[in-house]
């Protein structure tokens, strides 16, 4: 039933991954196109984030990086003249395109076909009121809601509710004015709070403490539909859903309230016309079968990729063929191969997903929990019981704990009623104290209203260490428990701590013994296969998970020495997030075509990796060392690659080796050499190279002598951080005063490495590959920001553009003396400082980096592939291309998710705070600074800038800028000393006052409030609290108002000369094919 | 704890641990993969004989509703007690939580006797299932040794039915329903549409009533032990009066009509059987319990495919030519269950209500 008039599609992707927009858009993006590219369609992508599976050559046929908005998708519509677009497979970004695409005539004009979804549907769930209309149309009940503009109608919107209630001020940003009230003088107050905000307040039927329950839900043209997936929140409405753990299948559902739930989202599905797929949220009553839809998303969703990998069913694969033309009963289960895809999978195990939160990257931000997402990645794992998947789980978010209990007393809180009430992202241990403490399931969900069911089911864990902490040695600990145990997901760690107790003993050997007592009773785990019909049919499937719970393997080892272990990324974090998981996915299609198996281990559901199309076995589940020891004592393998998933293989290397586990590439002690900074340093030494000065100490004393030493600024990293961000350079004996006394503990076991921080340095980064020591491939890029910025946080060019070429060669020359002395094999990155041509080595990773898929696709050369085939020693060619003949440039920028974080001050440092990027190509620097800068959400001002240059060193950096402004007849407004000095150099601005002078006018948040503003520039100056604060609330404000804002000089400067030197028009509308 | 154990047909043994009755029992080991609905299931009659597998691990969450009637019927039941031999999962929830929820899943089956073991890889069991097929088993406790007895030899009909004619609801037309088993929600499905159901045995010559449309219900075993229905609905064939019928009901409508019946290796017990309404492109989810079907080679020339199963093409339905007859396989009324086709009971009464003739 293919429509075969589609023959040519534009598909938009995401752009840089965001809070609330991350991974699983790259792989429901690259299903599509797999899915569209099996059907003969050409497909052309516009999507800026390099760093995706998506945008590779062999995925889409043609691939744009720009911004995925309305100007520039209709300047790829002009010059591809496609068939249709697909809207649903790029978040929220793709879909409102999309509108504005439709809204602003341009689908019409050039006679483009939706594929799928039509657009009018869309904006039918996005409009909230046109959505509730629709749904009670058909009867379907969403929260009762009323608006009022006096304090009288509330209370009489009240009584027509019934309490509780939530009161919200209308069109106020982050909730402000908001809140729960469950009696008439709590309204009163909250009303009355509200009205300061606006003139309108909502009053809402409060639902908080019901469950919260979503389905994934499927429509052809033919108006079948299915459900693939249902999924319930472990945190009761009241918590996004992003935020939540959530679990699936649904486990406190009856069969009438599932079934009725069920129906409802197929009703809703075929109201709204979907053709593809759309998610169905809703709260359940926890005391009736009395149901709220809460929202609806028309289009694949992060919920939608977790469904999928939950099930096996590939939903936006589906999704895609039935945009297509296609009937659900005319497509097959991916799975088994032979039933149809027209089916709802059956599960026979049960998936757990917890957020990942980084929220200490954060300076200000509040660590609750609540309506907003604040979390950056997630994990999902997979048991044969909630107790083994949630324990799984709680190892993989990567935060230091080891499950539900045995965690070390870090986590101490304090008060556990007020982490109960309040939840932050550490509830959940909260809930294992609370046990500790003697509290009961039933007052813990007093408390917490999460289903009695979950609890009792953490009881059981709790329970069980109880047991096991009545043994003192592993010799006494009868078999039976220990069996137990593992049955509920302990891992070998926690009973070594339970059991053990030692606090001398280093537990990591500790475990090994427990590993190595159960093996002796067989005490082993088993790998299932996940084939969507817990069983039904054969399933030929290569998608597993490993469990206690169960009696035989679903598969066979072949012991053949042909199999290799890839390690992926594991949860997407700030620092680490999808470019792992493409150098991942890269090295396992390069293990392929070698004529290897690869078998993928990695459990984060919004990955590419993580897609069982995609290697030879992919096992789901934890990348601990237990566990990939447990994967390589089945496999056998002929080694593992641990040199592509970031930080977390890597830190494994040392382990493994000493398990015996073959490593592929640099060895183990090298990657030791590298990783550890006083072997690394000796090293440098030895070979003559430079670095910055520093040393580990562990007093004050020892701290204040060496700073005299090395002078200021200085660059500390304590190892134990109290609050506030782990790393700070601090200016002055003040600044490192306030800091060791606020942020750092210092003493033996807790040192601090303070290291000579070099102003005004370049930074440039080195991304290789190496066989046996020599060099084989390079790529050499270069920041825009001076060093103190960190790298996942800089604007990188690449081609390096403004290095003297003595630089690149001393460089070069290091690199290459690096590489023999740590006789690399594989991929590698050296971070350096130039500054004067002297040159100093930062740091060295022997493994790829974050921006290996960025210089790879710019350069137009795999070095994934080439380090895979080095590692695997098989032939290769060595790449001839030379940086130097390179016709164009790339300009990678970062993404940062501020407005998702509420009062997180938005500034750089020297820890990292982006959660995405993009790569843009462009025919010089500045075009591709500036279409990478307007891919992150940056707009061209046109009349009015707002600049507060910070030190005289900013100052100095923008006065060029200012004057290019002031000629090309912009406002200029400027804070005191800023005013001062472009005065002084002949620049003329508008004085404007800093944020604490309130009398005065204009005073610059008014101007941001009132949006006169259409740039902030306002470089941070870390002098006095006053500045720091006056600072603060400029940066805050321009975030929360939304007007694009720019912390750093030399970024600045650049983006303006950009802007100053080019229209919107001459940016080139290339393909990455056209850059030759 | 006494020691208990499932022993198959095939030799396989796998020890679990009791939560439900100790008794040792034997019987047909079947395997649904449901997610939800084991009060339902276990009240289903069609399991009659049976010992039932969940290949969903975790059982027993949301505990076991209340026993409360509601128009002569349990509200929450599909019958009048549990009709499964034994259950057999992996994960016993000893822990329950549920507003509705009166008692524990194990006090339950304790309560009627009913034996339950937990422990046991219920997937690896499934895979022994699938690939030989349904098979003789037994629940074995420590000192209580047991034959196997194939239930299948038994008429599971004459169990699972009635022994008295009863009646439901009010209507101005009467539906007799043929009891071979019936799940109480094909009773609720028929009253809610404001007729009268007339309920009787399974071997009751219900050509000898007055009704306006002749209900086959779903039940347990083999169709073919069922002669003495056939003979009945191969009379009411003969007559015009609307039939619909369900899952056995489709096999016996099936049977009079001439088709043929066979055994399916492991059958269908679950909730996401796809059925595709012959000559269309619409398909169905449908909850599914059954062990045997219609041979679709065998279906007479003035009968036709209603629904087939799109995985194994087996046959979900039937349906006359041109009088209004018609039965699925799979189970309109769901419970449990996708409620999907319930439009299909619409069908049978707009039948009676408006007869037309085609």
């Amino acid at each position: 039933m293919l429509n075969t008039n589609i023959k040519k599609v534009i598909v938009l992707g995401s752009g840089a991954l965001k809070i609330g927009e991350a991974g699983e858009f790259d792989y429901s993006g690259s299903q599509a196109l797999k899915a569209l590219k099996e059907e003969g369609v050409y497909t052309i992508l516009i999507n800026p984030n390099i760093a995706t599976i998506q945008t590779s050559e062999e995925i889409a046929d043609k691939i744009y990086f720009l911004p995925v908005t309305a100007y520039f998708v209709e300047k790829v519509i002009q010059k591809e003249k496609p068939d249709g677009i697909l809207l649903a497979f790029g978040g929220q970004t793709a879909l409102n395109c999309g509108v504005d695409l439709f809204r602003q005539g341009i689908l019409e004009k050039y006679n483009l076909k939706v594929v799928g979804t039509p657009v009018q549907s869309i904006i039918n769930t996005e409009d909230r009121e046109i959505f509730s209309g629709i749904l009670h149309e058909i009867d379907v009940l969403t929260p009762r809601s009323i608006a009022c503009t006096s304090i009288e109608q509330a209370r009489e919107a009240a009584n027509t509710l019934g309490y509780p209630l939530i009161i919200r001020a209308a069109y106020t940003l982050g909730g402000l004015g908001s809140g729960f009230c469950s009696n008439e003088t709590e309204l009163n107050k909250l009303a009355d709070n509200a009205f300061s905000y606006s003139g309108q307040i909502l009053v809402e039927e409060s639902i908080k403490g019901w469950k919260e329950v979503e389905y994934e839900v499927v429509r052809d043209q033919f108006d079948n539909c299915i459900t693939v997936c249902n999924m319930e929140n472990f945190d009761p409405l009241g918590i996004h859903t992003g935020e939540s753990i959530v679990v699936a299948p649904s486990q406190t559902l009856s069969n009438d309230e599932y079934h009725k739930l069920r129906a409802l989202s197929i009703k809703i599905i075929r109201k709204i016309g979907v053709i593809g797929e759309c998610n169905v949220q809703f709260a359940l009553d926890p005391n009736s079968e009395d149901y709220r839809v809460i929202e609806v998303n028309a289009r694949l969703s992060r919920s939608s990729a977790l469904a999928s990998k939950a099930t096996g069913y590939p939903l936006a694969f589906v999704a895609a063929k039935l945009g297509l033309g296609y009937g659900l009963h005319e497509l097959k289960n991916s799975v088994t191969k032979e039933t149809t895809a027209c089916f709802e999978p059956a599960l026979d195990y049960c998936v757990v997903k917890i957020p990942r939160w980084d929220l200490g990257k954060f300076v200000g931000v509040s660590k609750n929990l609540g309506s907003s997402m604040k979390s950056v990645g997630e994990i999902m794992a997979i048991g044969r019981n909630f107790e083994e998947a949630i324990q799984k789980g709680l190892r993989m978010i990567g935060i230091g704990m080891h499950g539900f209990v045995g965690n070390r007393g870090d986590m101490e809180i304090i008060d556990i009623d007020e982490e109960l009430v309040n939840p932050t992202d550490r509830r959940i241990f909260a809930i294992a104290e609370a046990f500790h403490k003697g509290y009961s399931v039933d007052k813990i969900w007093e408390i917490t209203r999460i289903d009695k069911w979950f609890l009792m089911r953490l009881q059981n864990i709790y329970l069980l260490r109880s047991q096991l902490i009545g043994f003192d040695t592993l010799e006494n600990l009868p078999a039976d428990l220990l069996q137990d145990a593992k049955k509920l997901g302990f891992s070998d760690f926690q009973i070594a701590r339970i059991v053990v107790k030692s606090s001398v003993s280093d537990m990591n050997v500790e475990s090994l013994k427990v590993r190595s007592f159960r093996k002796k009773h067989g005490i082993l785990p088993f790998v299932k296969q996940i084939d969507t019909l817990a069983g039904e049919y054969p399933a030929q499937t290569n998608y597993l998970y490993l469990t206690y719970n169960g009696s035989e393997h679903d598969v066979e080892f072949q012991h053949d020495s042909q199999s290799i272990i890839v390690l992926g990324s594991g949860a997407y974090r700030i620092g680490s997030s999808v470019e792992f998981d493409w150098c991942s996915v890269n090295a396992v299609n390069t293990i392929r075509k070698e004529g290897f198996r690869a078998i993928m281990i990695n459990y984060n559901p919004e990955t590419v990796s993580t897609d069982y199309d995609n290697c030879d076995r992919l096992y789901f589940d934890e990348l601990s060392l237990e566990r990939v020891l447990d994967i390589c004592d089945l496999e056998d393998p002929k080694g593992t690659v641990l040199s592509m998933g970031g930080q977390i293989p890597n830190n494994l290397a040392m382990k493994l080796h000493a398990m015996n586990v073959p490593i592929l590439g640099t060895t183990a002690e090298k990657i030791d050499n590298a990783e550890d900074r006083n072997k690394f340093s000796a090293m440098l030494d030895k070979l003559e190279v430079d670095q910055p000065r520093w040393s580990q100490l562990t007093t004050i004393e020892e701290i204040y002598k060496f700073v005299d030493e090395v002078g200021f600024p200085v660059l500390i990293r304590p190892s134990y951080v109290l609050s506030g961000a782990a790393m700070n350079v601090v200016s002055n004996r003040d600044q490192l005063e306030h800091f060791l006394a606020l942020a750092a503990h210092v003493s033996k076991e807790h040192p601090v490495v303070v290291s000579e921080f070099i102003e005004n340095a370049k930074e440039i980064e080195v991304d290789a590959v190496a066989k046996n020591g020599e060099i084989v491939a390079y790529a050499l890029s270069e920041h825009v920001e001076f060093a103190g910025v960190h790298s996942g946080d800089a604007t990188i060019v690449f081609p390096p553009q403004k290095l003297y070429v003595e630089t690149i060669r001393r460089i070069k020359k290091i690199s290459k003396k690096i590489a023999k002395a740590l006789e690399i094999t594989g991929p590698f990155n050296i971070q350096y400082l130039a500054k004067d041509n002297d040159i100093k080595v930062i740091e060295c990773n022997l493994r790829a980096s974050r921006s290996f898929p960025f210089v790879s696709k710019v350069l137009k050369t795999n070095l994934i592939e080439i380090a895979t085939k080095a590692m695997l020693d098989v032939p290769f060619e060595k790449p001839d291309k030379s940086l130097f003949e390179l016709d164009y440039v790339g300009v990678k920028a970062p993404q940062f998710s501020f407005h998702r974080l509420l009062n997180a001050d938005p500034v750089l440092g020297v820890d990292m705070a982006s959660t995405g990027e993009v790569g843009c190509i462009g025919e010089n620097f500045y075009e591709a600074l500036l279409k990478s800068m307007l891919s992150v959400g940056y707009r061209i001002p046109k009349k009015t800038i707002l600049i507060s240059s910070g030190p005289v060193r900013g100052k100095i950096e923008l006065l060029a800028s200012a004057r290019m402004l002031q000629e090309r007849g912009f406002t200029i407004y400027s804070t005191g000393g800023t005013h001062h000095f472009f005065q002084e150099n002949g620049v003329e601005t508008e004085k404007v006052y800093w944020p604490d002078e309130e009398d005065m006018s204009p005073n610059t948040l008014d101007l941001i409030k009132q949006r006169k503003i259409e740039m902030v520039i306002n470089i941070p100056k870390d002098h006095t609290k006053r500045e720091l604060s006056n600072g603060y609330r400029i940066r805050r404000n321009a975030i929360d108002f939304n007007i694009p804002l720019i912390t750093n000089a030399r970024v600045a400067s650049a983006f303006i000369y950009a802007i100053c030197k080019m229209e919107m028009d001459d940016i080139s509308i290339k393909s990455w094919d056209e850059y030759k | 704890m006494r020691k208990v154990k499932l022993v198959l047909e095939c030799g396989t043994t796998f020890e679990g641990k009791s939560f439900g009755y100790e008794k040792s029992v034997t019987g047909e080991v079947v395997f649904y993969t449901a997610m939800t609905g084991y009060p339902e299931s276990l009240t289903d009659p069609s399991y009659t004989g049976q010992i039932l597998v969940s290949t969903y691990p975790m059982i027993g969450n949301y505990g076991v509703p209340s026993d409360r009637k509601e128009n002569g019927l349990h509200r929450h039941f599909e019958s009048d007690k549990i009709h499964i031999t034994a259950l057999v999962v992996d994960n016993y929830s000893f822990g329950y939580s549920h507003w509705n929820a009166q008692t524990s899943l194990a006090d339950w089956m304790k309560s009627q006797q009913i034996p339950g073991i937990y422990g046991i890889d219920t997937r690896a069991l499934t895979k022994i299932l699938r690939e030989k097929g349904s098979m003789l088993g037994k629940i074995e406790f420590e000192d209580e040794p047991i034959e196997m007895v194939d239930p299948n030899l038994m008429n599971l009909v004459a169990k699972a039915s009635t022994n008295s004619v009863e009646t439901y609801g009010e209507g101005d037309k009467t539906v007799v329903l043929v009891d071979c088993g019936v799940k109480n929600n094909i009773i609720r499905c028929l009253i809610k549409r404001g007729v009268k159901v007339v309920r009787v045995p399974w071997d009751y010559d219900f050509n000898t009533l007055d009704y306006d449309g002749l209900f086959l219900t779903n039940g347990p075993g083999d169709p073919t032990m069922c002669d003495i229905t056939v003979g009945y609905i191969r009379k009411a064939i003969s007559r015009d009066k609307p039939i619909m019928g369900i899952c056995l009901g489709n096999q016996l409508l099936g049977l009079a009509a001439g088709c043929k019946t066979y055994k399916l290796k492991y059958g269908h017990r679950s909730h996401n059987q796809p059925v595709l309404l012959a000559r269309t492109n619409r398909c169905f989810i449908t909850s599914q319990n059954h062990g045997y079907a219609i041979d679709p080679q065998s279906i007479p020339e003035d009968w036709e495919t209603l629904f087939y199963n799109v995985n194994d093409n087996t046959n979900e339905g039937i349906r006359h030519k041109t009088k209004p007859f018609f039965s699925t396989q799979f189970h309109p009324e769901a419970s449990s269950g996708p409620v999907d086709t319930e439009f299909l009971f619409d069908d049978f009464i707009s039948n009676i209500k408006v007869p037309k003739v085609r």
